[in-house]
């Protein structure tokens, strides 16, 4: 384990630090021995980290290639939900398009909840309760998103249904409440607000925690002005945690792009068309719904092409979480990871 | 003199208090709306929380968490998930035993080692792998083990590496948060000492945030252990029991949960008593509750862990 360089000193373990001063300081930071395997394992593991997200893209990118490739007639033979003459980007299309309608329907129903629960949490509860109200919140992160889907299914849904209805009666001319109002509630806008409550939790605890890093100074100096509590968080806080909080909505975005069971479980899925009509049913999925959807009875080409869509989810989410997490890294001590 | 500056003062808070009504109702508005924004997120807390533990709470029964699905076919209201909670356990802990060697390590070499560009871009893209979406973890199992495996082979373990990969950043982040957190003049009284950096990470680093590791451990456990995507694509499903991560599909609490919701309600023939129509659902909710019960019970020892055993640093 250790070298020793004195011949009156047979070598001990643990011996080695105890060394003439004078050697080590010449050596400069050289490690020996296990201090150098250890260097060694930590360093493996992050980069072994670095290696396994490369290999996630390039795993997904070998497999996905016979579909990116195949023809339309050899698609549509091993999908049964590609028709004749379609290509992979006319299906995937529409998938994409769901999946960023549901997401961003999502964000704006969560955004403005969860900006207030952050600016309740750091600003407005007692500061006793404050830790414990936000530890509640947390709790919405806990919840298995199949428990979300169970419940929206069977709870949410026909709550929410009277209210899509009237919707489409009396704001049936926004194009997202138009046309036939489902029956049965199960229609991406019930999707959404679950979605909603799931990124509930992250947005909040990222905007939070920059809610709190305002300078007191600035704080003090709106209160010395004679600002009330609401002009102290317009003229002080937001302005400080602007990038903060974009930073949080597109982890937010990221979190609902990837969801899978609360869509599969709710939604009753559409495939090949572009529609805003977020009440009406059978025309919307995600590509995470329709992955889990299928996935069990695929074979061959037809995994070939799942993965495909797969793909696309990866870079969407990746090009979201890059840019969020740039923005976030300028302000650093904060992460979505605790 | 005194008389004066009470005057001026009650003049001044006079002036504050009646100059702009609207900005007060505007304070006040915001007010509202700021508890009504953390009441509206309760809302859905509260009643998922009261519907799984309503609905689940009925179908709990020594035999429910005791016996597998087997050969229970239609309304039959017997059978249990005891595959589902043993296959769940299996999983996550072959995901733990993968993602905390290579999390811990990865935290110590940010927090002990990590300077230049490899550190940098290690936590970039820690936390850039928080956002992976889960189902894509388990296409990827999928697509890796194809090198080694037949295409439509689905393993326990499968399921492990794809929780693993999204295991791994949270652990990372919470270690490094709690690695940080260990005063620096410890680690120097050490290497005054004499003793070499590696022993005292081991021996002072880490023992001094070890209450702290363990929570982030607990909570990235119970983050995890609720996944469905990722075990529905690299897993699958069966009835069985299998206590073998290594050999054949197993079945798991939150794909069970998928599983019985999506067989919807059972056909039952008019006066056949045996039958349960909803008892899809019912399995489903006890399960659910299941879940929950141990996601919270991860949840709640991680905290106390934490606040038990941390040392008292300052």
């Amino acid at each position: 384990m250790t070298t020793t360089d004195s011949p009156q000193r047979p070598a001990r373990p643990g011996d080695h630090a105890e060394r003439a001063p004078a050697r080590r300081r010449r050596r400069g930071t050289t490690e020996r021995g296990f201090n150098r395997v250890f260097r060694w394992i930590a360093t493996g593991a992050g980069a072994f980290i670095l290696a396994t997200l490369a290999a996630v893209a390039l795993f997904l990118l070998i497999r996905a290639w016979p579909a990116l490739t195949a023809s339309e007639d050899e698609l549509s033979d091993a999908v049964g939900r590609i028709p004749e003459g379609t290509s992979l980007l006319e299906f995937v299309g529409p998938l994409i398009f769901g999946t960023l309608l549901a997401a961003l329907l999502a964000l704006a129903l969560a955004m403005p909840v969860a900006m207030g629960i952050g600016l309740f949490i750091s600003h407005y509860a007692p500061p006793r309760l404050a830790q414990v109200l936000g530890y509640l919140v947390d709790l919405l992160a806990a919840i298995p998103s199949v428990v979300y889907g169970l419940w929206g299914f069977l709870v949410l849904a026909p709550v929410l249904k009277p209210f899509w209805f009237w919707l489409g009666e009396n704001l049936g001319w926004f194009p997202l409440f138009a046309g036939q109002v489902s029956a049965t509630g199960k229609v991406l806008a019930t999707v959404s607000v679950v979605l909603a409550v799931m990124i509930l939790p992250i947005i909040t605890a990222v905007s939070r925690e920059v809610f709190l890093q305002t300078p007191k100074l600035h704080e003090e100096a709106a209160l010395a002005l004679g600002a009330t509590r609401w002009e102290v968080i317009r003229v002080a806080v937001l302005p400080f945690g602007r990038s903060g909080v974009m930073s949080a909505a597109m982890l937010g975005l990221g979190r609902a792009l990837g969801e899978t069971m609360a869509v599969l479980m709710i939604i009753s899925p559409g495939f090949l068309v572009y529609s805003l009509e977020i009440l009406a049913a059978a025309r919307h999925n995600t590509i995470a719904a329709f992955i889990a959807l299928d996935f069990a009875e695929a074979s061959g080409l037809g995994v070939n092409a799942l993965i495909a869509t797969g793909l696309a989810l990866f870079l969407i989410t990746m090009a979201v979480n890059m840019t969020a997490r740039a923005i976030v890294a300028r302000r650093k001590d904060f992460s979505g990871a605790n | 003199m005194s008389v004066e500056t009470t005057d001026a003062t009650a003049h001044t808070r006079a002036l504050l208090t009646t100059a702009d009504p609207r900005r007060k109702t505007t304070d006040r508005t915001m007010s509202v709306l700021i508890w009504g924004a953390f009441a509206l997120a309760m809302i859905p807390l509260v009643s998922l929380l009261w519907t799984v533990l309503v609905n689940g709470v009925g179908r709990l029964s020594p035999e429910f968490l005791s016996y597998s699905m087997r050969g229970i076919y239609g309304g039959d209201p017997s059978g249990g998930i005891y595959h589902a909670i043993l296959g769940t356990l299996i999983i996550t802990g072959w995901a733990t035993l993968i993602s905390v060697p290579i999390g811990l390590l990865t935290a110590i070499y940010l927090v002990e080692y990590g300077r230049g560009p490899l550190a940098r871009s290690v936590t970039f893209f820690v936390d850039v792998m928080t956002g992976i979406p889960s189902i894509v973890a388990g296409l990827f199992v999928v697509a890796f083990m194809t090198i080694f495996l037949d295409p439509g082979t689905r393993l326990g373990i499968m399921g492990s590496i794809a929780l693993s990969v999204l295991m791994i950043p949270v652990v990372v982040r919470s270690c490094e948060e709690m690695l940080k957190l260990v005063p620096n003049e410890l680690r120097e009284a050490s290497y005054a000492l004499g003793v070499p950096k590696w022993l005292t990470i081991v021996k002072v680093v880490l023992r001094t945030s070890v209450a702290g590791i363990t929570t982030g451990i607990l909570l990235a456990i119970a983050r995890v252990i609720g996944e469905t995507a990722p075990l529905l694509v690299a897993v699958g499903v069966t009835e069985s029991i299998n206590f073998n991560a290594f050999d054949g599909r197993m079945m798991t609490l939150p794909v069970f949960i998928y599983r019985q919701y999506s067989q919807g309600l059972a056909s039952c023939q008019e006066g056949d008593l045996q039958c349960v129509a909803d008892i899809s659902y019912q399995n489903a909710w006890g399960a659910a509750l299941v879940l929950i019960v141990i996601v919270m019970l991860l949840n709640i020892t991680g905290r106390l862990v934490n606040r038990w055993f941390a040392p008292k640093l300052r």
